[in-house]
This record gives C-alpha cells, sequence and structure tokens, in this order.
C-alpha cells in the first residue's frame, strides 16, 4: 500500500453530507459521505432520483457541503459526462465530476447513459450504492434485487420465494467496456472503499465503483447493524471485493471459508420466509460464480 | 465552512427572495435531526482509545475527533442508529434511551 | 455600394444556416443525437468542431434524452450548451425539457419539426413541437433559413437574459426549411459577439459558491418555482422585441417581434400561420387581393409566450380568420387554433373562425389551398351558428372523399 493513502487518521475533518433526512444508519449515506471526504471540495456531484437525491436536497435544507445536482433518473451519466465538458470549457481543472446513483439509476433506467458516459472516456467517476430495490419509492424490484428478496413487486408468497432473479452482474458489465477503473466495495469494509475512492479519484477516465449499501428500512434489518451485515454479506460470499484494471480482474478479499449464508440471509426481514430450498438456489449461485471468479480472476 | 451548518432562515416574503430556480447555497441547513432519535449514543471517554472506528462509519458524520484524541458526537444532527455502539471495539459507546420527558 | 455591416451570402440549407448561426454564437458544448431531418445540423456542427473553427466540445451522447442531459450538465456549470432534435428525438427527451425549463437552463435546441410515429414519417409537421408546448420552453417557428441562422443568435440573447433563463426552441419545417437550398446572409463574428456577450449567471455550481441545484420542493414551495418560470416566460415578451430591434440595428433584418402581418391592416379575412407555409400564405394573399378580396396573414412567429395582445389587436379587426394547423389535438382541433381563439376570447369583437387541419406527415399545402381556406373564410360568417360549429375544423387537401 502507498503511504499516502486517506485511513480514518489523516482523512479531512470536513463533513460534505451532513443534515440529510436518510433513515437511520442508512448505508447509502455513508457510502456518500466517504466518498466526498475523498474527493474533497472540487467536487460537482450529480444524483438522479433515490434516496440519497430525496434526502440530500429538499429546499431550503441543503445537505450538500459540496456543488451537487439532482440529474434525471435516467440521465446520470450523461449529466455528468455535460458537466465535465462545461468544467472543461470554463478552464475549471482538477475538479472532480461524479455520480451517486442507486442500484434501479444504475442497473436499470440509468444504464444507457452509463454506458455511453464509459464509451466516451471521461474522466467522471461514478458510484453506484447497492440497496438492492427501488428503496425511494418504497422498495420495489430491481435488476440487482437478489435472489429471495422481499420486495413489494417480488413479494414472497406461496408460490414463489420474493424475486426469482439473480442480480444483473452490472460489474462486468461496466468492465465490459475496458472503462479505466472499475471495483467493488462494501460500506461493512470502509477502508478497502477508500483505497478504491483514491484510486477512481487519480485514474484517467471514467471510473466506477459499485458499494453494497445496506438498507434497515428496506431490508428489515436493525439500524444499528448497517455496516457489520454489509461486511458479513462479503465474508458469506453474496457480494465479493474486486477491482478490474487494465484489463485484468482482481479479487481483493478472498474468504477461507464463507460465513454461513443462512445466519447471515435470516438476519434480514426481506430474507425471513426463505425455505433451505431457496437458500440452497442461493448458495449454489454463490458457489458458481466464486468458482469462476477464483478461476478467472487474480 | 468545514461542515454544512445551521442557518438563519426565514420564509421568503416576496417571490422576488426566492432563489432564481432549484438553485440555492450548499450545505445550508434549517432543520435537525434530533428528534429523531430514540437512544442516544453515550461516548465513554475514560474507556474510548481513540480509535475513530466510530468516526469511519458513522453514517451521518456527526462524530467529531477532539482534540484529546477522542471522540464527540454532534447531537443536533446524530440520528441514534446505534452503528457507532455496534461497531466500537472497546464497547465505548453507549445507547442510552433517550429521556422525552425533557 | 457594399453594405460593410454585413459579411458574405452563401447558399446553403436551412439546418446549415442554423449551423453557422451555432458557431456563431460560440456555444461551448454540443450534445446531440442524429435524427432525420436534423442530421445535418449536427454533421455540420462536428466538423466545424473537428476543423477548429468551433471552439465546442462535441458530445457524442447516445440518445436524445442524453442529449438533453448532458447540455443541462453543462448549463448547470454555466457553460453555453446547443442541441437539436426532431420528432421522436423531441419526445423522447420530454423529461429533459421540463427539466430544463424548470432548471431556469438557458439551453438552446433546434427542432427539425417532423410528424410523429405511428404511422412512421419522416416528413414535416408540427405535432412533435406543439405537443411540448407546456413544457416551459420559448417556441419560435421560422419562416426561411435567413431567419433561422438569425433567430440561433438571438435565441441565446433572449434565454439568457436574466429576466429569463429559459430554454429555447427553434423549430424548423422538416425539409421544407431543413432540406431547402436558399442564399443566406452570414452575420460577422465581431459583430454578433458584441450582439451576444459570453454566458454569465449567478445561477449555476461553482467552487467560489457551491450550489446545490435541482433540488425538491414540499408543497409550501413548489408553486412559487412555477409562478417565477411562468413570470420569466411572460416577461420574455419584451426582451424578444428588444432582441429583435438591436438585431436590426446591428445586421438590418427584424422579424418584427411576436408576430408578424402581411397585409393584415385592413383584412378582412386572416389566415393565421406558422412557419414555412407562411410565405405561401402571402402569395395566395396577393392573388385574392388582385380579385379584391382582402385577405392578409399573421404569421405566428412565438407559440410560447403567446402573443395574445398582438393577436386580440390584429383579429378582432377582421371578418373572419382562420388558423392553419400543421398539427391536431386528437378529439378536439388544432391547438395553434385552440390559442388563438382563447386569446380573442377577451375581445370585445370575436370574429368568427375556422381550422384548416393541413400539411400531416409532409402534405403539401398549396398557394390553391390557401385561397380555397380565404373562400371559405368569406363563407364563415354567413353560416347558420350550427352549421358553422359544425365545420368550424377541417382537414384540407385530404387525398380521398371523406364526405361519406
Ligand atoms: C423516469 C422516472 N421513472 C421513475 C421514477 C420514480 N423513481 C424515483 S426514485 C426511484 C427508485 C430509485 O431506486 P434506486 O435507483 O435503486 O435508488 P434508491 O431509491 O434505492 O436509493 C424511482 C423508481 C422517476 N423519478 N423517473
Ligand atoms: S430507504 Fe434505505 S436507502 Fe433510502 S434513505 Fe432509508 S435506509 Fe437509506
Ligand atoms: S470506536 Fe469506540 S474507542 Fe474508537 S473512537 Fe469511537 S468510541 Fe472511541
Ligand atoms: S448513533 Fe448513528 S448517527 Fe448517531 S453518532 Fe452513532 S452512528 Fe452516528
Ligand atoms: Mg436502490
Amino acid at each position: 500500500m502507498s503511504s499516502n493513502r486517506i485511513t480514518v487518521k489523516n482523512m479531512t475533518d470536513k463533513e460534505y453530507f451532513l443534515g440529510h433526512k436518510a433513515c437511520a444508519g442508512c448505508g447509502g449515506s455513508l457510502a456518500v459521505r466517504l466518498a466526498l471526504k475523498v474527493f474533497g471540495d472540487r467536487t460537482f456531484a450529480a444524483l438522479p432520483a433515490g434516496c440519497m437525491s430525496a434526502v440530500g436536497f429538499i429546499y431550503p435544507q441543503m445537505a450538500f457541503l459540496n456543488n451537487a445536482i439532482i440529474s434525471t433518473f435516467p440521465g446520470t451519466g450523461s449529466m455528468l459526462s455535460g458537466m465535465r465538458a462545461g468544467l472543461d470549457a470554463l478552464g475549471v481543472k482538477d475538479a472532480h465530476v461524479v455520480g451517486f446513483a442507486g442500484d434501479g439509476g444504475t442497473a436499470d433506467i440509468g444504464l444507457q447513459a452509463l454506458s455511453g458516459a464509459i464509451d466516451r472516456r471521461e474522466k467522471i467517476i461514478y458510484i453506484c450504492y447497492d440497496n438492492e430495490a427501488y428503496m425511494n419509492t418504497g422498495v420495489q424490484k430491481s435488476g440487482l434485487t437478489p435472489y429471495g428478496a422481499r420486495t413489494t413487486t417480488s413479494p414472497a408468497g406461496n408460490n414463489l420465494p420474493g424475486s426469482v432473479m439473480q442480480k444483473k452482474n452490472l460489474f462486468e458489465i461496466v468492465a465490459a467496456h475496458d472503462i479505466a477503473y472499475a471495483a467493488t466495495a462494501s460500506v461493512g469494509y470502509p477502508q478497502d472503499y477508500l483505497n478504491k475512492l483514491s484510486k477512481a479519484a487519480a485514474v484517467e477516465g471514467t471510473s466506477y465503483i459499485h458499494i453494497y449499501a445496506t438498507c434497515p428500512t428496506g431490508w428489515g434489518t436493525p439500524t444499528e447493524t448497517s455496516v457489520s451485515l454489509a461486511k458479513e454479506a462479503v465474508d458469506s460470499g453474496l457480494w465479493y471485493l474486486a477491482e478490474y484494471e487494465d484489463g485484468a480482474f482482481t479479487l481483493n478479499r478472498k474468504p477461507k471459508e464463507f460465513f454461513p449464508v443462512k445466519e447471515h440471509l435470516l438476519k434480514q426481514g426481506r430474507f425471513k420466509h426463505l425455505k433451505d430450498s431457496d437458500i440452497k438456489v442461493i448458495e449454489e449461485a454463490r458457489d458458481k460464480k466464486w468458482k469462476r471468479m477464483l478461476e478467472k480472476w487474480n | 465552512m468545514d461542515k454544512p451548518e445551521l442557518k438563519d432562515f426565514t420564509k421568503p416574503e416576496s417571490i422576488r427572495d426566492y432563489p432564481v430556480g432549484p438553485s440555492f447555497y450548499g450545505g445550508h441547513l434549517v432543520s435537525v435531526n434530533s428528534g429523531w432519535r430514540t437512544f442516544r449514543p453515550v461516548v465513554a471517554l475514560d474507556t474510548c482509545t481513540g480509535c475513530f472506528r466510530c468516526y469511519l462509519v458513522c453514517p451521518d458524520g456527526v462524530i467529531a475527533k477532539t482534540e484529546a484524541g477522542k471522540v464527540a458526537v454532534d447531537y443536533d444532527f446524530c440520528k441514534g442508529c446505534g452503528v457507532c455502539a455496534h461497531e466500537c471495539p472497546f464497547s465505548a459507546i453507549d445507547m442510552v434511551k433517550e429521556d422525552i420527558s425533557e | 455600394m457594399i453594405d460593410t455591416r454585413k459579411n458574405e451570402s452563401v447558399f446553403v440549407s436551412g439546418d446549415e444556416a442554423v449551423a453557422l448561426g451555432v458557431r456563431l454564437s460560440r456555444p461551448q458544448v454540443i450534445s446531440a443525437y442524429p435524427i432525420t431531418p436534423q442530421t445535418i445540423v449536427v454533421e455540420r456542427l462536428s466538423e466545424m468542431v473537428e476543423d477548429g473553427s468551433l471552439d465546442a466540445k462535441y458530445i457524442h451522447v447516445e440518445s436524445e434524452h442524453s442529449a438533453m442531459s448532458a447540455a443541462m450538465g453543462a448549463s448547470s456549470v454555466g457553460a453555453r450548451a446547443f442541441t437539436a432534435t426532431s420528432s421522436q428525438g423531441l419526445l423522447y427527451m420530454a423529461e429533459g425539457l421540463h427539466y430544463a425549463s424548470g432548471g431556469r437552463m438557458p439551453i438552446v435546441m433546434m427542432n427539425a419539426n417532423r410528424s410523429l410515429a405511428l404511422p412512421w414519417s419522416i416528413f414535416g409537421d408540427h405535432r412533435d413541437s406543439m405537443s411540448m408546448l407546456d413544457s416551459g420552453w420559448i417556441q419560435v417557428y421560422v419562416e426561411d433559413a435567413q431567419e433561422a441562422l438569425d433567430m440561433t443568435i438571438q435565441a441565446y440573447r433572449i434565454a439568457e437574459d436574466p429576466s429569463v433563463l429559459t430554454p429555447f426552441m427553434i423549430n424548423l419545417d422538416g425539409f421544407i426549411l431543413t432540406h431547402t437550398y436558399e442564399l443566406v446572409e452570414v452575420p460577422r463574428q465581431k459583430e454578433v459577439d458584441s450582439y451576444l456577450p459570453p454566458f454569465s449567471t449567478p445561477n449555476k455550481m461553482s467552487l467560489e459558491t457551491p450550489k446545490s441545484m435541482g433540488f425538491s420542493t414540499s408543497p409550501a414551495d413548489n408553486m412559487e418555482f412555477k409562478y417565477q418560470q411562468h413570470k420569466a416566460m411572460m416577461d420574455s415578451m419584451e426582451v424578444i422585441k428588444k432582441a429583435d430591434k438591436e438585431f436590426s440595428e446591428m445586421f438590418g433584418r427584424s422579424y418584427h417581434g411576436l408576430v408578424d402581418c402581411y397585409q393584415c391592416d385592413d383584412a378582412e379575412y386572416i389566415l393565421v400561420t406558422a412557419g414555412s407555409v407562411t410565405g405561401t400564405a402571402r402569395v395566395a394573399v396577393d392573388t385574392m387581393r388582385i380579385k379584391g378580396i382582402k385577405a392578409g396573414v399573421l404569421k405566428l412567429r412565438f407559440m410560447r409566450p403567446f402573443p395574445e395582445q398582438e393577436i386580440r389587436n390584429i383579429l378582432s379587426g377582421a371578418v373572419s380568420y382562420g388558423v392553419l394547423d400543421k398539427d391536431i389535438s386528437f378529439g378536439y382541433e388544432g391547438t395553434m387554433f385552440t390559442n388563438v381563439n382563447s386569446a380573442l376570447s377577451g375581445s370585445k369583437n370575436f370574429p368568427r373562425g375556422m381550422n384548416f387541419v393541413g400539411g400531416l406527415g409532409g402534405r403539401d399545402i398549396s398557394v390553391q389551398d390557401i385561397e380555397e381556406m380565404f373562400i371559405a373564410l368569406q363563407k364563415c360568417p354567413d353560416n347558420a351558428y350550427g352549421d358553422y360549429i359544425k365545420s368550424r375544423v377541417s382537414f384540407v387537401n385530404m387525398g380521398v372523399n371523406i364526405n361519406e
């Protein structure tokens, strides 16, 4: 590790996202907060419709210290491109142009604009805080809702186990653009996230960080476990910490053995209904993914 | 400003006093979040080692490092989520029930 | 003698005239997505960026929604932005249209008026822009390539005026204007620069004064922002007139503000038009005049802000008036007609009006078609009221018999 890495000891005391109206224990707000502490004053942020924009800018309560704008729900990537182009034209140098979008705003409705933005190779940083559903509209299923999760549009009942689809593989979709830098992260591993934020800030070209972000309200979890649960998700193999750089994937964390999936899932209201057979489906999908990652990635 | 701050704010009286379109000063706060809390985090300063884990993981950014190398909570904006207490490696934070009669 | 205020004349299409106007206006960011019949604009602009004659960033967006979104991003940091679209593309960016106007972002956009699917048609009518009338954009409909070029420059001047800060849509009839070659005078850059100073606004994100933009409001504040938007649009009428006046002083061409009249002073029968068909209507007026019929044309240049006062003043003196709409609001009538009627409803003398719906999907409108409109206008006041109501809206130049 390089010596100038940002840690809790040396990070700025400034707070850029404070006084917002996110639910207590919101993992998404922690993801935004830490990112802005790394990026600093010279940050121009765009946030599409979604929880973080909804809780951060309710006139006259403005919770961002830095420049920030709400983008259209589908248009984060392109608004970032426009901001970067505008700043370039006006001669504003050394500024970070950063998007903070939810899983729905990234993997579903915003995917086209994100793809376009990566394709243009502009210096923008895109952070997807993945709380695994459309939270702002009341917990509906998104393309990143995992198998078995109960949402208001993937109800669990006698016929269905909640969501019947696996999470869209967004990290690799993004990487397939041959983006300059992409990473996955978790609010449960904040130092790893800080490292990746620093890399994203320094890289030439477009960067993307996909951070797993607990949502106590939508997941039915105790507010105090927002960080520990996000760590456990990684430890159980249901999420992973990885990077894509120079055409190569690296797994940052390879648990020797997984934390028990069942124990992890049953702590969450959205998975309480799962039968052992459902958990088996989840474990099999996890094992398949890990087999491939361990084989193919560094 | 080092962080978003509470400002004196009165609702505009004239349309001329409204911002031109939805554009306003960053970090301009008018209301606190303390009313959200059921429990308040109380730091036992003699147990606190100043590891700053709580500072790192507070979703609301309301824990400050003090000159004494410990931490202090900004109760105006703490929502009482309990993440800090749950994450403190030294169990130096207690979640204490708010006295609503106060 | 050569008028030194003028630069060279070039033979260009309407699309190219817009591109020349854009270059003279020095936008800093251009984001656009191709669609017939707008494409020539973006092709020319790309070439200008490539050859260095236009110092702007051209963003290759992947959709019209993103074209508008990128333009808004640029505008939000204080850069001058341009985009162009047409038809399906305009609808695809509909969310962004309201967003940009609500955000008070003075983006300028060229719209090549084109029919809306289904059925598919690449040819012109006004149904695309008319359906966006409520999106909070200033809308001008130009008549020829020269007006297209001149209005592109004026558009920035008007949109960026601190009392306006409202996006601006320049409408050109698809193919009829976009692809027709005309001789166009190109103003000098130096003069355009003094007419149109660089964009500057306090209403932006900057390192000096960090801003929260595009925020949300509770019901306690939302209406105030909407009122502001409305007021800015209303106030833009004076700004439009002033921009026209100063433009004519500097460049020698005036478009007479919000409306442009031809032979309206003593006219008994006035046809209201928008866009390229106005030229055809003028010819029809001349032939009617030869026949001794007092015909006139009111060219509606701006649909928003709507020139209510002008319309009332001009039309209330007529015996009857017609509105030629290249648009139909299904189940009612043409949108221009509704708007004109609404303006007239405030006048003591409310003459009878007829709505001629024509030109849909590129259908031709000939001089003869317009002469027939004037003849219908002559008859319309004599009709029994009931008959008149029944025939108020008619589709002109239908290819088949529809009177079954
Ligand atoms: C075009 C459009 N469609 C739908 C919506 C409604 N909408 C607003 S936020 C939201 C959910 C956002 O979900 P996500 O991106 O995952 O962010 P989260 O709320 O979970 O933070 C939806 C569906 C919208 N604002 N715009
Ligand atoms: S619903 Fe979830 S993501 Fe949204 S603010 Fe609450 S905790 Fe955060
Ligand atoms: S986590 Fe505990 S020990 Fe560490 S700084 Fe906070 S209160 Fe002190
Ligand atoms: S209770 Fe939550 S909001 Fe309050 S200081 Fe602890 S972590 Fe921060
Ligand atoms: Mg979400």
